[in-house]
């Protein structure tokens, strides 16, 4: 029989530590649905999802009831539609946006991401009707998640695309104004974007992936920030040690369910990406446990270093715990979905400038970021190429997910609602990139790319 | 299938009887079991079989929770692998 306290423990982290499964992504690949009558492709597209993920809400809801954990998000990715809409013979790829949105509520999932393109080293035709078709697609639907990867270490930094990208997010807060800008809270702008990342707004179904797969992404900031009450004031061994134990633990689980929903469902399982992935309920926080490694507030000094120890103690902890670990794995630090950062830019300590920072030890990057409404298209351009510079350099992954919050300015807040939460306002240099955005080209990838 | 019950309420005469009892009566079978008093909080844990069972799981958990409800337990059944992988390496 296993130890009583043992069964307790896991209990309690369900029942009272936020211990979730935060996804069951199901990734399809689309490449069989190319057609040059976009309409048909689009009818291929929806059908195909549909018959591919027809059973994944019911599964994950069974997985539920027999394991008694939540499954808080079932969502699905597909492939890049800028490779499968390259041989439609149109420029409205609205069309296929559309029936992504129906697919995914024929299905019953949360998000479906993929409306993607992939411009680290320069555009196709195709990709750049799709990127021009982002805000009116965000703006007309409602579960279709986009992102764009700009820069890769091997490829350098696109600035054609970066530059794009400002003008492409201000154009989906402006079409999407009536609800804060919500639009770009579906769209992430990456560097070194992975193929097998479960979490939205990112989630793709790379190039290289089978024709269908399950990925998991596991949460659960709740139990690690309860973990480390329990050894306070204890030497950064011990921190490490406790992070490293829980990370298994939660770890464990998503394998437990990911091989559920695999066999369950006939489709191979992909990933299990062990991410601390916080929401904005209290105590389900990524700021909280830094603080409880005696900062005052998360954005002071020494929450970069706290963020790394947490960040690598996690992959060190998770990677035993599964066969296969992938997407992002690490420490989200998004701050409207946090609790604990919300507070700590309304109090003043976390400003962007921190952010960015932390984003050079975490596992992902400035994310669920509002600005300013009438903050420049070339500003929010500069922000996503530092991005894809620490990305580029550091060889991992980066992203930007801001809102410049239509009419909105510093102290102000933007309501999203659910796990998107509240984001308050942030101030940004005011200073103008403008000309150095206007250069465009290439930013050359680093020395460090050249490797065989 | 192989889960594991737990059960905590305010301790009181009758509630390892009752959950048993019903347990019986869907022909639920258990293996083990083990139960303490924490300050004054009755915690049980049962490994239990389902498969000795005519009915399906989901209907042994609904009938559980049922009885959760009217004699104000707080109980859970889960598959017993989450806990052998969560705990052992």
């Amino acid at each position: 029989m296993l130890n009583i306290s043992d069964i307790m423990q896991t209990v309690n982290m369900i029942d009272h530590q936020h211990l979730d499964i935060r996804t069951i992504t199901l990734g399809i690949s689309l490449n069989d649905c190319a057609h040059p009558d976009i309409k048909k492709c689009a009818a291929k597209i929806y059908d195909k999802i549909c018959s591919k993920a027809a059973r994944l809400v019911s599964t994950g809801e069974r997985i539920e009831r027999e394991y008694g954990i939540p499954i808080v998000n079932k969502r699905i990715s597909v492939t890049p539609i800028a490779q499968i809409a390259a041989s439609c013979e149109s420029n409205d790829y609205a069309v296929i946006g559309r029936a992504l949105n129906d697919a995914a509520e024929n299905c019953g999932v949360n998000f479906i991401g993929g409306y993607s393109a992939l411009v680290h080293k320069g555009f196709t035709e195709s990709d750049r009707k799709l990127i021009a078709s982002i805000p009116q697609t965000l703006a007309e639907t409602s579960l279709v998640c986009s992102s764009v990867n700009v820069a890769t270490t091997k490829a350098g930094i696109n600035m054609d695309a970066v530059a794009l990208m400002g003008k492409v997010i201000k154009e989906t807060a402006k079409l999407t104004a009536d609800k804060g800008g919500l639009g770009c809270a579906k769209l992430v702008v990456f560097a070194n974007a992975v193929e097998d990342n479960p979490f939205m707004a990112g989630a793709f179904h790379g190039v290289g992936e089978p024709e269908c797969v399950i990925n998991v992404g596991v949460s659960g900031p709740g139990v690690v920030w309860r973990a480390l009450q329990d050894v306070k004031g204890q030497s950064f061994d011990v921190v490490a040690e406790t992070v490293k134990r829980t990370a298994f633990r939660i770890t464990r689980m998503g394998q437990v369910v990911a091989h559920a929903a695999s066999k369950m469902l006939g489709v191979p399982f992909g990933i299990v990406d062990l991410s601390l992935a916080p929401t904005p309920a209290k105590g389900d926080s990524v700021a909280r446990i830094l603080e409880e490694m005696g900062l005052e507030t998360c954005g002071t000094h020494g929450t970069t270093a706290a963020l790394a120890l947490l960040n690598d103690a996690v992959k060190k902890g998770g990677v035993m715990a599964s066969g296969h670990v992938g997407g992002l794995s690490g420490a989200f630090i998004p701050v409207s979905e946090d609790e604990g950062m919300i507070e700590a830019v309304k109090c003043g300590a976390l400003g962007i400038e921190k952010l960015e920072a932390m984003t050079c030890v975490c596992s992902v990057g400035l994310d669920m970021i509002a600005v300013p409404g009438d903050t420049s298209a070339e500003t929010i351009s500069a922000i996503i190429a530092d991005e894809a510079a620490i990305g580029v350099i550091n060889n991992k992954t980066t992203a930007v997910r801001v809102i410049p919050a239509p009419d909105k300015n510093v102290g102000d807040s933007v309501e999203f609602g659910g796990l998107l939460g509240s984001a308050p306002v942030m101030r940004v240099n005011g200073a103008k990139s403008d000309e150095f955005i206007a250069r465009g080209g290439r930013i050359p990838a680093p020395i460090h790319s050249l490797r065989n | 299938m192989k889960a594991v019950m737990t059960v905590t309420a305010q301790d009181r005469v009758g509630i390892i009887a009752g959950v048993c009892s019903l347990l019986a009566e869907m022909g639920v079978n258990i293996l083990d079991l083990s139960q303490t008093v924490m300050q004054g909080i009755f915690t049980m844990t049962l490994l239990v079989d389902t498969s000795t069972s005519t009915h399906s799981f989901d209907e042994i958990r609904s009938a559980l929770i049922g009885r959760s409800k009217s004699e104000n337990l707080n109980i859970h059944i889960q598959r017993a692998d989450i806990f052998e992988a969560m705990h052992r390496v």
